[in-house]
Order: C-alpha cells, then sequence, then structure tokens
C-alpha cells in the first residue's frame, strides 16, 4: 500500500462517516458541521485527484458560504424543531432500503464496466491544469457558453433569494 | 497509485447516503443538506474520470465548476423559501408544508 493509497482510505472513511452523520445527527447545527467535515474530505479527494483548483473553490464557497448558509438558515427556523419530535419520517425505511438498492445497483453496474480498476497516466512533466482549465472556461470553442449561463443562473438565484426572503413588513 | 474503482465506490456511497437523508429526513433544512452531499458525489465523480481519462480535455473540471455555482444558486434559493414558508407559516416539516395540495 502506497501513502497515497492511505491517505484515501482514512479519508474516503471520514468523508462517510460524517456524511451518515449527516443525515442520522438529531440536533441540525451539528448535522451542518458534519456536513462541514464531510466537504473538507472531499477536497482532499480533489487535491488527491490533481485538482487543487478545485480544491481551493470547495473550501472557499462550500465551506465558507454554503455551509455557514446553512448555518444560519437552522438557526433562523429552530425554534420548530429544537423538541424531541423524532427526525426523520415514517417511512424513512424505504428511504434506507431504496439508498442501499442504489448502492448496490451502481457498484454492480460499474464493477461490471472494463474501466473500472483502470489506474491514472502519471501528469505530463509541465503540465499545467489550472491554465488549461481556465482557458478552457473562456474559449469560445469549449465552455464559455455554460460558463456565460452559470453566470445568468447566480444572477438569477440571487435576485430570486432576496425576493423570496425579503420581510415586506 | 489508487484505482479508479475506489473514487467511484466512494462517490456511489456518498450519494447513496445523501439519497437517504433527502427522502427520509422530516426538516426541510436537513433535506436540503442531503441534497448537498449528492452534489458532492456527483463532482468526485467528475473530477475522477477527467483525471483518469483524457488530461487535455478539461470537460471533467469545467462542469464541476458549474455544479459550484448550480448549488450556491440552488442552496440560496431552496433556503430563501424555507425561510419564507417559516415566517408565514411557522414550520419547517416538509411534510405540513401542504399549502398547495389539492
Amino acid at each position: 500500500m502506497t501513502a497515497q493509497q492511505i491517505i484515501f482510505l482514512v479519508v474516503g472513511f471520514v468523508t462517510l462517516g460524517s456524511a451518515l452523520m449527516v443525515v442520522t445527527s438529531h440536533n441540525l447545527i451539528h448535522a451542518a458541521l458534519w456536513l462541514v467535515s464531510t466537504l473538507f474530505g472531499v477536497a482532499i479527494i480533489y487535491t488527491l485527484l490533481n485538482a487543487g483548483f478545485l480544491a481551493v473553490v470547495q473550501v472557499v464557497v462550500y465551506i465558507g458560504a454554503i455551509a455557514i448558509l446553512f448555518i444560519f438558515a437552522v438557526m433562523l427556523t429552530r425554534k420548530d424543531m429544537r423538541d424531541q419530535s423524532p427526525q426523520l419520517n415514517k417511512n424513512w425505511w424505504v428511504g434506507a432500503l431504496l439508498a442501499v438498492v442504489t448502492f448496490g445497483g451502481l457498484f454492480f453496474l460499474l464493477q461490471s464496466w472494463s474501466g473500472f480498476s483502470r489506474t491514472a497516466a502519471d501528469l505530463p512533466s509541465g503540465f499545467d491544469a489550472i491554465g488549461r482549465l481556465g482557458e478552457a472556461l473562456v474559449s469560445p470553442d469549449a465552455f464559455v457558453l455554460p460558463f456565460e449561463v452559470a453566470s445568468v443562473l447566480l444572477m438569477a438565484a440571487l435576485v430570486g433569494a432576496v425576493y423570496l426572503a425579503f420581510n415586506r413588513k | 497509485m489508487i484505482p479508479l474503482s475506489w473514487y467511484l465506490i466512494l462517490s456511489a456511497g456518498l450519494f447513496s447516503i445523501g439519497l437517504f437523508g433527502v427522502l427520509s429526513r422530516r426538516n426541510a433544512v436537513a433535506i436540503l443538506l442531503g441534497v448537498e452531499l449528492m452534489l458532492n458525489a456527483v463532482n468526485v465523480n467528475l473530477v475522477a474520470f477527467w483525471r483518469y481519462g483524457d488530461l487535455a480535455q478539461m470537460a471533467g473540471q469545467v462542469f464541476a465548476i458549474i455544479v459550484f455555482a448550480v448549488a450556491a444558486a440552488e442552496v440560496a434559493v431552496g433556503l430563501a423559501l424555507i425561510i419564507s414558508v417559516y415566517r408565514r407559516r411557522n414550520t419547517v416539516v416538509a411534510n405540513d408544508i401542504d399549502l398547495m395540495k389539492w
């Protein structure tokens, strides 16, 4: 076992464990904090995949903005679920069954695919992933259109969120 | 080296856990937490296929970035909706939000 594999196993188990805590934890603030731990695990996975820029974006956007937004939302709507009422609905076993079936189905499908256990080619020396990513995002024969559409979507979501949460009184 | 299968299994596990959260939680904020887990699983898959496929094609990373943007938009609108519902109906339990049920 190489060092990379050990790091992957440790990080993977921490990520999955905290993801389980996110969906089962009784206190929602704790669930949001476990989500932060899961997101950190995924950021480390990106680093293992040589996608350093995405790891930084994961920390800045997901942990810095989205998880904090969740914590704010939990605190603003807290009065309701603080008591000992059950956190899972009465059909939770159907959800658990579907999740297990989904995992089993995905595993079965993937494991019958020939490229399942392939290993990565080494990065060519001097490979500039961030530079290539930047060029791909803004070059007209690559992804400039989805990039602009995403910015319009963010703008619309921002306006919509302000409109929805605005207190008229 | 880590085989591709490890990343795919991690991602499938994360996706299934998120699916369980979406289907079984009563609190609407917790349902959105489950959706975030599922989006992260998708992102791990996209980046893993970029790394193990053709490195010159940046589509995997570009789409991961677009998923980031969509996730941010989804959370902003979703939480605004939940806060708005909480203000009017004083509940965040998904079962009780049945104003539009026939």
